[in-house]
């Protein structure tokens, strides 16, 4: 059996939890494992297994009760644990979301399991789960095969198409897992939200990104016009991030976050490597830059050079028009 | 409180990568190897936390003797102790497991590792060697706050944060954000060099057996330039650049 281990947020699910159950099922093909289980934790467990179409999976494990209410990894893990031991599992696969990328190292520690971590492609060698990941920010590719008995896979986003989303649901199935909750020695207290109603930047299918040739903070809010009117999340560079006019959560590249969505527009971005590193992976890319001679230029399938400031706004107008 | 600091060398960001001949390992030619990003932000929190608590940072790394280097960048930082571990760490477990095993004879309050390695981009090793201790973890923090027995940090997570409450000993992983690590002063440089950095064996019994390996490395194709509009006003640039994303690339 697969396990998928799914993200619910708000009694529904997460956008990467069909693409843990496109990848699952690719898991289970190459490794003819049977069937795909899928596995949601906390207290909307049951609530949100009615996204679960009956065609992504055999049934849908749900882990419920107060020690779960909030994420936990030490809880998490046993949840996942014991799931993974009620199915006989050869493969867990993750997001590599901040969820996965917490979470399955731990569970992979406790299941004597081997972690692919990150991964974009996964297939089988010699009977053993390997997988595709990029490495030195996508500068390289590797081929790594697990050789553990089991294997933990960790999803990167938007990496699988989306498995169907729609049909009846999945059956659900109770697992009760033993936690005291006073026994955790870390656990989320809070959850701080932001704000900006955008979609995140590593799930985003649409990405406009602002850098130092918007000239000062306030005309990022070109960038961000841009991007509502494409309903896509907003990125940075580590330029912009660094002088304080972004959050650092908002930056792209090498030391900030990769991102690989459909489209990726780059306003007044001159393509340094460690940017690129992080969006280079992108499908399509649009720059708008007004140096020619601008490396981002290189690698764009889509370049525009002129004036970012005056672009821009122009650019949205003539989205909006598109949208009416 | 003691801190023991997880650093790892690494190539330079700008470094060109190439694969070697033999295809699963990268050139070290003419590659120009730092310590890891993330371990800086490590290093810089694990000396605030000692001027603010008192007690040591030991920086620890596995690997050759040219990792010693990122060692005495450490070092010239502030940290008071170094330890190179020998272990024939093939993976991302085996080196947790070499950690791990120095880690306990350590016996420090806390371990800070970077949130990911810029060249593997693996991001497991903290968490692993927080498992294999039996420790809590708190992974990509960008904010923290240590009381003697435990502390509330701050991680990153897609749209938003998570407040996480933590007991000791415990394992963090640094992100960007946590703080802006120091430079080493030309006297701490100048001690650094003097400093002894103790060497630690670790068996490959307490290693063991990889569960990964890594078959084959290729560097992906360039992307080739494409379509460049230029020499029009902008609004005539935005009103043909809405139609290529429109007609011919379907994207809008
Ligand atoms: C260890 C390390 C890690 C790093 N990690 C990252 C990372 O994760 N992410 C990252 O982004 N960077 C990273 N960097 C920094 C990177 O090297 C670059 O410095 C940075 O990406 C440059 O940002 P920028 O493109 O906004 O600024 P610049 O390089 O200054 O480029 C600004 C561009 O705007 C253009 N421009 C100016 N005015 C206009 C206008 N009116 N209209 C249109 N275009 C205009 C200019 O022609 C220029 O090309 C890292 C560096 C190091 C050393
Ligand atoms: N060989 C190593 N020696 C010491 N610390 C390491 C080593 N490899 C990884 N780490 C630590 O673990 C973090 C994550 O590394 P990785 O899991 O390889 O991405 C790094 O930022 C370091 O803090």
């Amino acid at each position: 059996m697969i396990l998928a281990v799914l993200e619910a947020q708000d009694g529904g699910l997460k956008k990467i939890s069909y693409e843990i159950l496109a990848a699952a099922a690719q898991a289970n093909e190459v490794l003819h494992a049977g069937g795909v289980c899928a596995l949601l934790i906390g207290q909307q467990a049951q609530r949100s297994a009615v996204g679960v179409p009956a065609a992504n999976c055999d049934e849908v494990l749900c882990v419920e009760g107060p020690a779960f209410a909030a994420y936990s990894p030490q809880a998490f893990a046993l949840a996942v644990q014991a799931a993974a031991e009620s199915t006989s599992a050869q493969a867990v696969v993750f997001g590599a979301t901040s969820l996965g990328r917490d979470l399955a190292p731990r569970v992979s520690v406790t299941l004597a399991a081997g972690l692919l971590m990150d991964v974009t492609e996964i297939f089988a060698k010699g009977g053993h789960l390997a997988a595709r990941r990029p490495v030195y920010a996508g500068k390289v590719i590797a081929e790594v095969e697990c050789l553990a008995e089991t294997s933990v896979v960790a999803v990167r986003p938007n990496a699988f198409p989306a498995a169907a989303q729609e049909g009846p649901p999945a059956r659900t199935r109770t697992l009760t897992v033993e936690v005291d909750a006073k026994e955790l020695r870390a656990a989320v207290r809070e959850v701080r939200r932001q704000a900006s109603g955008r979609q995140e930047l590593s799930e985003a299918d649409i990405v406009v990104a602002g850098g130092r040739g918007l000239r000062e903070p306030a005309n990022f809010a070109l960038v961000e016009e841009l991007a509502d009117s494409l309903g896509a999340a907003v990125g940075a560079t580590r330029a912009v991030v660094d002088a304080g006019w972004r959050p650092h959560h908002e930056q792209v590249g090498q030391t900030g976050k990769t991102v690989s969505p459909g489209l990726y527009i780059a306003v007044g971005i001159s393509g340094a490597v460690q940017h690129v590193a992080g969006m280079s992976s992108s499908r399509t890319i649009v720059a708008i830059n007004r140096d020619a001679e601008a490396p981002i230029f290189k690698i764009c399938d889509y370049g525009v050079v002129g004036d970012a400031l005056e672009i821009s706004p122009q650019l949205t107008r003539e989205i909006r028009l598109l949208q009416r | 409180m003691n801190v023991v600091v997880l650093v790892k060398q690494v190539p330079d960001t700008a470094t060109r990568i190439k694969v070697s001949s033999g295809g699963v390992e990268i050139d070290p030619r003419g590659v120009n190897y730092v310590m890891n990003p993330y371990d800086e932000f490590a290093v810089e929190e694990a000396l605030r936390v000692k001027e603010l608590h008192g007690g040591q940072v030991t920086v620890l790394t596995v690997g050759g003797e040219k990792a010693d280097e990122a060692l005495r960048t450490a070092l010239a930082m502030g940290a008071d102790e170094a330890v190179r571990v020998s272990a024939d760490a093939k993976d991302p477990l085996t080196t947790a497991r070499a950690i791990a095993s120095v880690v306990r004879e350590l016996g420090p309050d806390l371990v800070i590792a970077g949130k990911q390695a810029v060249d593997d981009d693996q991001g497991q090793v903290g968490s692993l060697v927080a498992a294999l201790l039996d420790w809590p973890q708190v992974t990509v923090v960008t904010e923290l706050e240590l009381s003697p027995e435990g502390g509330v940090a701050e991680r990153e997570v897609e749209g938003g944060v998570e407040v996480v409450e933590f007991s000791l000993p415990a394992v963090l992983t640094a992100q960007k954000g946590l703080n802006e690590p120091r430079y080493a002063s030309l006297p701490g440089i100048m001690k650094a060099k003097r400093k002894e950095i103790r060497q630690v064996a670790v068996d490959a019994a307490v290693t063991g057996e990889p569960v990964l390996r890594t078959t084959a490395l290729h560097v992906p194709e360039e992307r080739s330039a494409g379509i460049i509009l230029r020499d029009m006003d902008a609004a005539a640039l935005a009103k043909e650049l809405v139609r290529l994303l429109h007609e011919e690339a379907k994207l809008i």
